[in-house]
C-alpha cells in the first residue's frame, strides 16, 4: 500500500476511534481542520511508526509542522527513502 | 489574621489604564469596570470569611471571581475543567469549603455545598463591597496524581513573586493557550491583572485558528502555552496572522524542534521556555534558545532560587513554593527546604536536560499519566498475564501512551486480544490514558524488589 493510502487509511481508522467526524481528505486540506486533534495526531504518528517504520519527525534534524495533509504526506515519503 | 502588604487583587485595578480587558470567544470584561463593580449581582458580601470552590465553566467568569474574591473569601479552591467529578466530594471535605461559585457552564450542580453564588460576566457598578482584608489561601489542584488530586496552598504573594517587580509595559497585550485554573495559566492571569494589561483567553472547544484570529485582532505580544499547545498552533496556517515579540513554552519538556519551529515562525520574538510546577513554582527560564538549562544554574541561587540534582532529579527551592498541602500531613519539600517534583535531568555538556519523570510518570501534553492506572485496566482483560506502560516519545504531544502485554498462553490469536484491549481501555479509560499502540510481548523484566522495572 501506499504511503499516502496507509496515513488514509490510518487517519480513518483513528477517527472512528476517537469518536471524531474525520473532514473529506485532499492534499490541500489543513490538519488541523481534518477532524483530528493533536492526540490524534500523536497517536497517529505512533502508529505510523509500526506501520511505516519510521518517525520522520524524531529523525529529522530540522523541525517540520506541516500544515496540509499533502505536506504531511511528504514529510513520509522523504523520510522513507 | 490579618493581610501581609500584598494588596488584594481588585485594589490593583484602580491604577489601570482603561480599555484593558480580559477576553474570551464571545465576551470582554474591562477592569476599571470591575474596580468598582461586581460580577457577583449582590451576593459577594455573603462570601466573606468562606472557603470558597471556584466551579464555573468559564475561564473568563474564573478570572472575575478571583479578582473579587482575593483578600474577601478565607481561602479559594480553583478546580480545573478536568476534575473528575467522583473526586469532588474528597475535595469538598479536605478543602473544608462551605460555599461555591457557579456559572451557567458548570459541570455540577454541588447540591451539598450550602451556599451557591452564581456569577457572570456582566459586571454592574457597586459602591457597597465588602472589606477585602484577608489573607487568602490559594488552592490549586495538582494534576497526574492517582485517586484524588492534591491540593497545593499559595499565598498570592508567593504566586506573583517571579514578576511582581518586574517594571509594566501597558503596550503588552497577552494570551494563553493555558487554562487559567493551573498554575501555568494562573501565572499570566495574575500577571496580567497586576500589570493592568489586557489578556486573551480560550474558550472550550474553540479551534486553534479562531483563537489566534481573536489574538491577532487585539495586536497580541505575548503568547505562552505548552510545547504540544504550540506545535498545534504551529501547523495552522493562521498562526501567520501573530507576530507576537515574546512567546513562552512550560509545563512539559521543550524540545530543540518545536524551539526551532518557533524562532522560525516568529523571527523577531524572544522565545524561552520556563520551568514550573504547581508545587514549587517558577524555578527558572532559558532564553538562548537552545533545550535543556545551563549547567551552571545549579547549585548557585539564582533570583532567590537555589537548584540542585540529586539521584538523578531536580530539586528546587524558592521562595515561590507552595506552603502546604490543604487536608494532607504529606510535606510538601525535604526537611531542607528542597521540593522533587521527580523530573530527572541528565548532565550533557555544559547543559542539563530533561530525561522523563520518576517512576515512569509519563506527560501527554500537559496531562500527567500514571502507567499503573492503565496497566489495571489492561490486567483485568483474562487473557492478560502483565502488562507495562510506558511512554513513547511523540513530536506532538511529547510523549504517548504505549503498553507492552504477555499473554497467559501463546495460542491465543494475538491481533484479537489487541482489539479487545483497547475496546476495554477505550470503555473504561480517557482518550489521552488508552494506549495508542499494544505489543504482545513474551516476558517483562522484574526486578529485585519484584516489581516491574520501569526504565
Amino acid at each position: 500500500m501506499s504511503i499516502k493510502l496507509t496515513i488514509m487509511e490510518q487517519m480513518a481508522q483513528i477517527a472512528r476511534e476517537h469518536g471524531k467526524q474525520l473532514a473529506p481528505l485532499s492534499d490541500d486540506l489543513v490538519l488541523l481542520e481534518s477532524g483530528l486533534d493533536s492526540l490524534g495526531f500523536a497517536v497517529l504518528v505512533a502508529r505510523l511508526e509500526d506501520k511505516l517504520g519510521v518517525d520522520p519527525f524524531t529523525t529529522s534534524e530540522d523541525a517540520m509542522f506541516p500544515v496540509t495533509l499533502g505536506d504531511f504526506v511528504k514529510v513520509y515519503e522523504h523520510g522513507a527513502r | 489574621m490579618a493581610r501581609a502588604e500584598t494588596p488584594a487583587l481588585r485594589q490593583r485595578l484602580s491604577n489601570t489604564a482603561p480599555e484593558r480587558f480580559l477576553f474570551d470567544r464571545s465576551e470582554r470584561a474591562c477592569y476599571t469596570h470591575l474596580a468598582h463593580g461586581t460580577c457577583f449581582g449582590g451576593q459577594l458580601t455573603d462570601l466573606a470569611g468562606k472557603s470558597v470552590l471556584l466551579a464555573t465553566g468559564s475561564q473568563l467568569t474564573s478570572g472575575l471571581a478571583l479578582i473579587e474574591l482575593d483578600g474577601v473569601a478565607r481561602r479559594i479552591t480553583i478546580l480545573p475543567p478536568d476534575a473528575a467529578p467522583e473526586h469532588f466530594a474528597a475535595l469538598i471535605a479536605g478543602a473544608e469549603i462551605d460555599a461555591v461559585v457557579v456559572d451557567i457552564g458548570s459541570v455540577s450542580e454541588f447540591y451539598d455545598i450550602p451556599l451557591r453564588v452564581p456569577v457572570s460576566v456582566y459586571i454592574s457598578p457597586t459602591d457597597s463591597l465588602p472589606p477585602a482584608s484577608l489573607p487568602t489561601e490559594w488552592v490549586m489542584l495538582t494534576s497526574g496524581t492517582t485517586g484524588v488530586p492534591k491540593m497545593v496552598a499559595h499565598t498570592l504573594a508567593g504566586l506573583t513573586a517571579s514578576f511582581a517587580a518586574k517594571p509594566l509595559d501597558p503596550s503588552v497585550v497577552w494570551a494563553t493557550f493555558y487554562d487559567i485554573r493551573r498554575y501555568g495559566g494562573l501565572q499570566i492571569f495574575l500577571r496580567a491583572v497586576l500589570g493592568g494589561t489586557s489578556l486573551i483567553l480560550s474558550s472550550a472547544d474553540e479551534p486553534v485558528a479562531d483563537h489566534l484570529g481573536r489574538m491577532a485582532e487585539q495586536g497580541v505580544t505575548h503568547v505562552l502555552g505548552t510545547p504540544t499547545h504550540w506545535r498545534r498552533a504551529l501547523m495552522a496556517p493562521a498562526i501567520k496572522k501573530i507576530a507576537p515579540r515574546y512567546v513562552r513554552l512550560s509545563g512539559e519538556i521543550a524540545d530543540q524542534a518545536v524551539l526551532d519551529g518557533l524562532r522560525a515562525a516568529f523571527p523577531q520574538a524572544g522565545v524561552s521556555h520556563a520551568f514550573a510546577s504547581t508545587e514549587a513554582g517558577v524555578a527558572f527560564e532559558v532564553s538562548d534558545g537552545l533545550a535543556g538549562f545551563p549547567a551552571a544554574y545549579v547549585d548557585e541561587v539564582r533570583d532567590g532560587v537555589e537548584l540542585k540534582v540529586d539521584d538523578g532529579s531536580l530539586r528546587i527551592r524558592s521562595p515561590r513554593t507552595a506552603s502546604r498541602y490543604v487536608g494532607s500531613d504529606t510535606p510538601l519539600a525535604d526537611k531542607d527546604g528542597f521540593v522533587d517534583n521527580g523530573d530527572m535531568v541528565e548532565r550533557r555538556g555544559d547543559r542539563y536536560v530533561f530525561t522523563g519523570r520518576r517512576g515512569g510518570i509519563i506527560n501527554i501534553g500537559g496531562q500527567k499519566v500514571h502507567p499503573e492506572e492503565i496497566e489495571a485496566v489492561i490486567n483485568r482483560h483474562p487473557q492478560v498475564r502483565m502488562s507495562l506502560v510506558r511512554g513513547k516519545r511523540s513530536p506532538i504531544t511529547g510523549a504517548v501512551v504505549v503498553a507492552d502485554v504477555v499473554l497467559k498462553s501463546a495460542g491465543n490469536d494475538a491481533e484479537d486480544v489487541k482489539g479487545d484491549i483497547l475496546t476495554l481501555c477505550r470503555d473504561t479509560l480517557p482518550r489521552h490514558k488508552v494506549p495508542a499502540a499494544i505489543s504482545i510481548v513474551p516476558a517483562l523484566d522484574v526486578g529485585a524488589s519484584g516489581k516491574l522495572a520501569r526504565r
